[in-house]
């Protein structure tokens, strides 16, 4: 059941919000041993948040638009005094003193949290093998990843242990594995929702956004977390569309790009595309192409458009969220927090602790961000992705003076073996190429299943769209979801 | 799984040497065995050799873009608002005395 | 002779010439913090005025304080800055006291830059800029007797951390140690004048850090200078740069350089000490903060800051000057104590102005006085300039209006200040001439001295007929008037 339904029947009295969470948590206990969805389910706090809207409703309180929904939270959103680990032994026993925004919003919303989901250790990854706790497996083939670094989140949704759950999106995180467990994911406009108590990787990309298993329930928790938060500086401050309401209005007339860079081998994209992104799957692309057949049916008009600068995108990522992430995670030297390992002094303190608490990935990132900042090499690395990101923005911004979406990939591929691609960072790194754009241009976009790979295991199609589009983003979602090849959805 | 040692190409450019790895371990407070500095090298190398296409770029008359979205002048009214308790907040911290955080001796002093 | 013996700051060697410049970090005295909520107080209990945002707990994002930039401009155009766009940065490095690891600070673009600040004197240094940051928690080393380097472990308390700065840093315009300590008292004066801090060198809310260097007389070169910190009074600040600037020169002079480096003053042993070098050469990886949007002040809010500046201290030392009869000394003490505009009004108000600038610089209390209303200073320095209160008496009647208030006339009645009028003051004076012939002898024939000597005698017998209640000076010309006779 979807998480509009559930809420519809809690709001109806024909379930009740407690059997509703039951039902899930049951689910949980079921298989996420296989899974490995969670680091934490929250099962007395779940049982007592649905007993409290069970009897707001006896009372005839207002409950919320997603009343009784249980979700599930991507473990580096803040939760007061429940832990926040961030999949990080340096974070191992952390009780935040604090709720983050979207928390509070989905409460507010009626929404009941059953858990925290793993994640790639402080966000960095892209199949959650980087997790201190183990990995994450995907539920459609648990010899594969669920991709990452939200792979909890999408795992927990593709195994109905919640319709609903939060990720957050650096460089594709929520979209990438949506696509590689056949659920909907969208990365909002940046600063379209509050990034405040989402423990930072990369503060100018992150944002937080809904992993479902249906568009609607996307729109509704989008709806339920967006809008202006004075907390955090980076939150746009205009008024709120509601999505939900125009998600039935369909594509007629929208103006769709299939955007060449990312779609060589397409049967529209004619030539040799010089300059596209290498390694895209052909079963991949058949899907992407079939997904343009599909809008076009129902009566949009299908381009091919070009964003050249599209391809430098991955290594224009792959100096700004370092750079960012070296700074970010500085905090963790062991006096407020967190994990210690002492010393004679605190400098080595801090070393120690570092050292100890950190994952190999982590570390990386962190030693690529501070030699990308350090002195001699700014301008020559970090200043230039900057500008590489301006350039990006034109040309994205271009693009969509004569388009009103984009479409291409998600992924290049569809999920592959736990350990493929563990030994090759930059291999791991190649997963991003078709999502880290709508990061480096601050767009939403948004991963729908639609269909499935040669392998049988599900891909995923992503519109992306200029600021602010989310409404139209997501009617065009909606509209894939109906025209979408059976196979590869939730099980 | 993580450090493990990986298979490079032959024509990785090897740009960062193991003196720079230790010393760029040292501005980010981390250890590594000499190993792992030298595979560290050569993996910042190969990314750093993807990012040529960067690096490459004319982009002189191009402004940088730090901020995906062009807001300007957000601010906050100057008032207070509840802080935390402290019994909260030293609940958290590896080491407490008398009301503060406490370190092993600081050596060196602030820049 | 080693600079450490001497205690007294004295001129740099023959031949050379002192170039310093100066960064000074003020707290800026707004509600809160500069990036959240919590009080910016200082003295509360350690660690009770956090939050997390300047505890820098994971997922917490900083929001500018609306006041402290506005301070931040004022200030700026106080000191004669160009007020333009500005964008936080953050500049990396590891410290217990600094939550993020980070200082949220301006790096490229900072709020104020090119601006003045003329001293008493009339010299002009310049004001490279003037930015905004956070500043850091507090430490306490505990064990090894405080020393940093022998503590056994440290304590933080976070409640610091955060709390809104402006550092000012000069050009390197000031030449003597004297100019140095002047500098940092006008400015203080500008903050508070302005209003934005107050700028306390002993409680830490004003910090002065002295970069220090030498070169031969009249070279325009600048040579290696050394950072002076922990300078916690304007005398530690003048003593630590004549020792520093004689260490340099006897460097030079020896054929050695200073090194670039940090060192601190030692007020107990008088003398300058490296800071303990670091590993690594400063490498603060310094970048625009992703979580902050730029400052774009547009030119009407620099218009209304413009328009809201009070005078400012040289302006009005300027003013009070140009009424005629107040030294520049003294009126840059008056400005300095917030007393020029009192000493005006009075003036206005018909006052002497020598008179009333004396009374105010010598006897009115400089903490405590808002009761003292210039029609009364008026009166009671028109009582004095009449005679009808003797210097003493004045002085005694303006601390009783500063302490509890009143009109000077009562006060005087109720001490029994009576006017003692001419006539009955030569009466008196007769009357002792009478009682000392000898006294009265020696002084209308003695030299210079013994007159003084016997004027003195005349004089007490005078004020103790009654009981002090003569005016000295009176007494005085009495006894010449009477002498010539
Ligand atoms: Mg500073
Ligand atoms: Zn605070």
């Amino acid at each position: 059941m979807s998480a509009l339904a559930l809420a519809a029947a809690v709001k109806s009295g024909e379930r009740s919000a407690a059997a509703v969470v039951e039902e899930h948590l049951d689910r949980i206990a079921e298989r996420d041993g296989e899974i490995g969805a969670f680091n934490l389910v929250l099962a007395a706090e779940a049982r007592a948040d649905a007993a409290r809207i069970d009897s707001a409703l006896a009372r005839g309180e207002p409950v919320g638009p997603l009343a009784g929904v249980p979700v599930a939270l991507k473990d580096n959103l803040c939760t007061r005094g429940v832990p926040t680990t961030c999949s990080s032994r340096m974070l191992e026993g952390w009780h935040p003193p604090y709720d983050a925004t979207v928390v509070q919003r989905l409460r507010a919303a009626g929404a009941v949290v059953v858990g925290k989901t793993n994640l790639d250790e402080f966000a960095m990854g892209s199949s959650t093998e980087n997790s201190a706790f183990g990995p994450t497996r995907n539920p459609h083939d648990t010899s594969r990843v669920p991709g990452g670094s939200s792979g909890g989140s999408a795992a927990a949704v593709a195994a109905r242990f919640a319709p609903l759950a939060l990720g957050s999106d650096t460089g594709g995180s929520i979209r990438q594995p949506a696509a590689l467990c056949g659920v909907v994911g969208l990365k909002p406009t940046y600063g379209r929702v509050s990034r405040y108590g989402l423990v930072a990787f990369a503060s100018s990309l992150d944002q937080i956004g809904p992993i479902a298993a249906t568009v609607a329930d996307a729109a509704a928790c989008y709806e339920a977390i967006s809008g202006h938060d004075p907390l955090d500086s980076t939150s746009i401050d205009s008024p709120r569309e509601l999505v939900t309401a125009s998600l039935e209005r369909g594509v007629d007339g929208l103006r769709v790009g299939v955007l060449a860079e990312l779609c060589a081998g397409s049967t529209r994209v004619e030539g040799a595309a010089g300059s596209a992104v290498e390694g895209v799957a052909a079963d991949v692309i058949a899907r992407v192409d079939t997904a343009a057949a599909a809008l076009e049916a129902a009566g949009a008009s299908i381009s091919v458009v070009s964003a050249p600068s599209a391809v430098l995108g991955l290594s224009a990522y792959y100096l700004i969220a370092p750079a960012e992430a070296s700074s970010n995670l500085a905090r963790y030297d062991g006096v407020r927090y967190g994990l210690r390992v002492d010393a004679a002094n605190a400098a080595e303190m801090n070393v120690n602790t570092r050292t100890a608490g950190f994952g190999a990935e982590v570390k990386r990132r962190i030693m690529l961000g501070t030699y990308a900042l350090s002195a001699g090499y700014y301008d020559a690395f970090y200043g230039k992705a900057l500008r590489v990101r301006t350039l990006m923005r034109r040309e994205f911004a271009a693009a969509y003076a004569d388009v009103d979406v984009l479409l291409g990939p998600t992924t290049p591929t569809t999920a592959f073996e736990l350990g493929a691609k563990t030994a090759d960072p930059l291999l791991m790194y190649l997963n991003d190429v078709c999502t880290i754009p709508a990061n480096l241009t601050g767009h939403p976009a948004v991963s729908v299943p639609f269909g499935s790979g040669d392998d049988g295991l599900p891909v995923g199609v992503q519109l992306m769209g200029p600021a602010l589009s989310e409404p139209i983003l997501l009617r065009a979602a909606a509209v894939l979801e109906q025209a979408a090849p059976s196979g590869g959805g939730a099980r | 799984m993580l450090l493990e040692r990986a298979a490079y190409p032959s024509d990785v450019s090897g740009r960062i040497t193991r003196a720079e790895a230790a010393h760029v371990a040292r501005l980010a407070r981390l250890r590594f065995r000499d190993e792992e500095l030298d595979e560290l090298a050569a993996q910042l190398s190969a990314v750093l050799d993807h990012a040529a296409d960067v690096e490459a770029l004319d982009v002189t008359d191009i402004e940088p873009t730090s901020h995906p979205h062009p807001l300007v002048n957000v601010m906050r009214a100057d008032e207070v608002r509840a802080s935390l308790e402290r019994d909260e907040v030293l609940a958290q911290a590896p080491s407490v005395d008398s009301g503060q955080f406490r370190v092993p001796p600081i050596l060196g002093e602030a820049p | 002779m080693s600079p450490a013996a001497t205690g007294r700051e004295q001129a740099l060697a023959e031949g050379w010439e002192l170039v310093v410049g100066l960064e000074v970090h003020v707290e800026l005295s707004t509600a809160t913090k500069l990036f959240c909520g919590c009080a910016n107080r200082f003295g509360d209990e350690p660690n009770t005025n956090v939050c997390p945002v300047c505890l820098g707990l994971p997922g917490s994002l900083p929001v500018p304080n609306a006041t402290a930039v506005s301070f931040a401009m004022r200030l700026g155009r106080a000191l004669g800055c160009e007020v333009q766009g500005a964008v936080f940065a953050r500049k990396n490095y590891f410290y217990p006291d600094m939550p993020k690891d980070y200082q949220i600070s301006q790096y490229d673009q900072p709020t104020s830059i090119d601006g003045r600040l003329e001293l008493v004197d009339g010299h002009t240094v310049g004001i490279e800029r003037a930015h905004i940051e956070e500043d850091t928690g507090k430490t306490t080393h505990i064990g090894g007797g405080g020393r940093i380097h022998d503590a056994d472990y440290a304590l933080v308390d976070y409640n610091r951390a955060g709390v809104p700065l402006v550092e000012i840093v000069s050009r390197p315009d000031i030449r003597t140690a004297e100019q140095a300590r002047s500098y940092v008292r006008e400015l203080r004066a500008v903050l508070l004048a302005v209003g934005v801090s107050d700028a306390r060198m002993e409680e830490g809310s004003m910090r002065v850090d002295a970069n220090v260097s030498v070169r031969p007389a009249g070279a325009d070169e600048l040579r290696t200078r050394c950072e002076i910190k922990n300078l916690s009074s304007l005398r530690s600040l003048g003593r630590a740069i004549v020792y520093e600037a004689q260490r340099h020169v006897e460097l030079w002079t020896s054929g050695e350089r200073p090194r670039q480096e940090t060192r601190h003053w030692d007020e107990a042993r008088g003398r300058t000490t490296p800071g303990r070098s670091k590993e690594d050469a400063e490498d603060y990886r310094y970048f625009q903060d992703p979580d902050l949007v730029p400052l774009a002040p547009e030119a009407d809010t620099v218009a209304a800051i413009d328009a809201a500046l009070p005078p400012l201290p040289a302006a009005r030392r300027a003013e009070l000057i140009a009424v005629g009869g107040v030294g520049a000394a003294d009126a840059a003490v008056l400005v300095e104590r917030n007393q020029d505009r009192l000493v005006r009004a009075a003036v206005a108000a018909g006052a002497d102005p020598a008179v009333t600038a004396t009374r105010v610089v010598n006897d009115l209390a400089t903490d405590n006085w808002s009761r003292v209303t210039p029609d009364g200073l008026a009166a009671l320095v028109a009582m004095e300039t009449a005679g009808q209160l003797t210097a003493t008496q004045a002085k005694q009647v303006l601390a009783e209006m500063a302490e509890a208030g009143g009109a000077p006339d009562e006060i005087a009645r109720r001490r029994g200040f009576e006017a003692m009028a001419g006539d009955d003051l030569a009466a008196v004076l007769e009357e002792v001439i009478a009682d000392n012939p000898d006294a009265w002898d020696r002084y209308r024939a003695g030299d210079e001295t013994e007159r003084k000597k016997l004027a003195g005698f005349l004089t007490g017998q005078v004020m103790r007929a009654t009981k002090g209640k003569a005016d000295g000076a009176a007494i005085n010309r009495l006894l010449e008037q009477h002498a010539d006779q």
